[in-house]
């Protein structure tokens, strides 16, 4: 096992490795820029090291600095957290060169699915089912053929292209050619290359992700999946363990996708595979989020597994102990943002009074402190509740309550569009999409400011 | 006096506009950023630009004055 780990992050993702580090009785030492002074993963932690200014690139992203502190504390293995350096194989590389165990996966893993492109080639070899989609196309005959094969509707989409731009949606024949020209000309106006393709438009997808878990000796593991439908500016809020779309079936399937997939790049360490899932039930691979996740706790509230102290053990080289387990009840998190519940905008301040309830089935994960500001540098997470409950009705039940009684005085927060979303009755019917916050909370917001 | 001020807290990113300027109601006059996202402001009020109160990098609050117009 370690000597001492050093903690790459802040927040709440820092306060909660280094409770991990705690419970497996290794010392651990975080790091922390000029902003986060008094930040709980400084004053919690024993040994903490200041790396410089507040912006990122200067403080949490610089590698020389981490490794130099690293060097200068004596610890032996660093952990990423998410965001930040967890997805740089460059950093990974340089933490190995410097003798040093990164607790994630190896840096080739990590670039085989950081390229998306490279990724979807990889996955289709390995039979993971990817949204179809067609080659480059030629002309509009080339297009006609190749929409009818995939079944409509269907999305042209520039090649070459990103973000969204030169993304048309066509529903049946007679819009296609149209499509095709305009998306054809906008491609080789944006992207200074006209050439374009189909892809399958899914319809009301969910976001459906499973956990992995795969040790140095081959064995890899899934421990179920996290619906993360709710999404504002394709960031979730909402995540949720067991997913309400599953049966005992399906998840046996995408969970062994999932595996092969993770054991297709030779994956070790806790990783996410991430799916569209269509209304048909039809699952496809997005990405793979080779870290650990924001919302990897409505996993652990349903499992009983540790998932930051599994990560350490992997990358310590002991085997799995543990099978793939079923899930025991539901958990549901909520992502506590400092914005403005009205226009989704960031708003930073300083946090005056703090009050978060406790509970059996109630488990909080909080980055910041009563007298902290929280600065315009970061994420504007604050924190994390995650709530328990026998079935979904009550985890959101819990949820509620818990969230009636968090009081982040001085800071506004989204805690009022949360409870929007869980008291909808659609969200508790378990109807929900990526498209849910668009479609039932923003859009409804537009029409009662009409009025 | 005619204000523009600042939508959000953040950090002044850009400036679209500078003084002697005409600017009209709803258009984008400077950037903020916080917290990963950047938000443009724009003016509620159309009118000459007497002075630009902020330079790149400035912190403001919500609610602070970003430029006066005449």
């Amino acid at each position: 096992m370690f000597n001492k780990i050093l903690i790459a992050n802040r927040g709440e993702i820092a306060v909660r490795i280094l409770r991990a580090c705690q419970e497996l009785g290794i010392p651990a030492v975080t790091v922390y820029s000029e902003a986060d002074v008094q930040a709980p993963h400084v004053l919690q932690a024993e040994e903490s090291y200041l790396i410089g200014p507040p912006p990122v690139a200067q403080s949490y992203l610089n590698m020389h600095k981490i490794l130099a502190v690293a060097k200068e504390s004596g610890a032996d293995a660093i952990h990423p957290g998410y965001g930040l350096l967890s997805e740089n194989p460059e950093f990974v590389r340089a933490c190995i060169q410097a003798g040093l165990t990164f607790i994630g996966p190896s840096p080739e893993a990590m670039v085989k699915m950081g390229e998306k492109t490279m990724a979807r080639a990889l996955m289709e070899k390995a039979g993971v089912p990817v949204v179809p989609g067609s080659e480059p196309l030629a002309d509009l005959p080339e297009a006609q053929i190749a929409a009818e094969t995939i079944g409509y509707p269907v999305m042209v989409k520039a090649a070459a292209g990103g973000g969204g731009i030169g993304m048309q949606v066509v529903n049946n024949p007679e819009e296609l050619e149209n499509a095709f020209q305009t998306c054809r000309s906008r491609a080789a106006a944006y992207f200074g290359n006209g050439s374009v393709y189909l892809e399958k438009f899914l319809e009301g997808p969910r976001h459906i992700e499973l956990q992995i878990l795969a040790d140095h000796y081959g064995k890899t593991i899934h421990l179920n999946e996290r619906e993360c439908s709710i999404q504002r500016r394709h960031q979730k809020i909402i995540e949720e363990a067991p997913s309400p779309l599953l049966d005992e079936e399906m998840r046996r399937r995408m969970g062994e996708v999932a595996i092969r997939a993770a054991q297709a790049i030779n994956y070790t360490n806790a990783g996410t595979v991430e799916f569209l899932v269509d209304k048909h039930r039809n699952f496809y691979f997005l990405e793979m989020n080779t870290r650990l996740q924001v919302e990897h706790p409505v996993t652990e509230m349903i499992t009983g597994v540790d998932l930051v102290i599994a990560q350490i053990k992997i990358a310590a080289g002991e085997p799995l102990s543990i099978n793939t387990l079923p899930p025991k009840g539901h958990s549901v998190e909520c992502r506590i943002c400092a914005e403005d519940p009205v226009t989704f905008f960031p708003a930073p301040g300083t946090i005056g009074d703090l009050e978060l309830p406790s509970g059996p089935k109630l488990r909080i994960d909080c980055g910041v402190s009563a007298g902290y500001t929280v600065s315009p540098y970061y994420d504007p997470m604050v924190a994390k509740v995650i709530t328990w409950g026998e079935n979904r009705q009550q985890a959101i039940g819990a949820m509620v309550a818990a969230l009636d009684k968090c009081k982040f005085n001085g800071i506004k927060t989204n805690i009022p569009v949360l409870k929007e979303i869980l008291l909808h009755p659609r969200f508790r019917e378990g109807a929900i999409t990526t498209g849910f916050i668009s479609e039932n909370i923003v859009d409804s917001r537009k029409a009662s400011l009409k009025k | 006096m005619k204000v523009v001020t600042a939508n959000m807290a953040g950090v002044v990113l850009r400036l679209m506009v500078s003084p002697g300027e005409q600017i009209t109601s709803g258009q984008d006059v400077v950037c903020l950023e916080s917290m990963k996202m950047e938000v443009n402001v724009n003016a509620m009020e159309s009118g000459k630009i007497k002075e630009v109160k902020v330079g790149i990098g400035d912190f403001v609050n919500e609610g602070d004055v970003l430029i006066v117009l005449e």
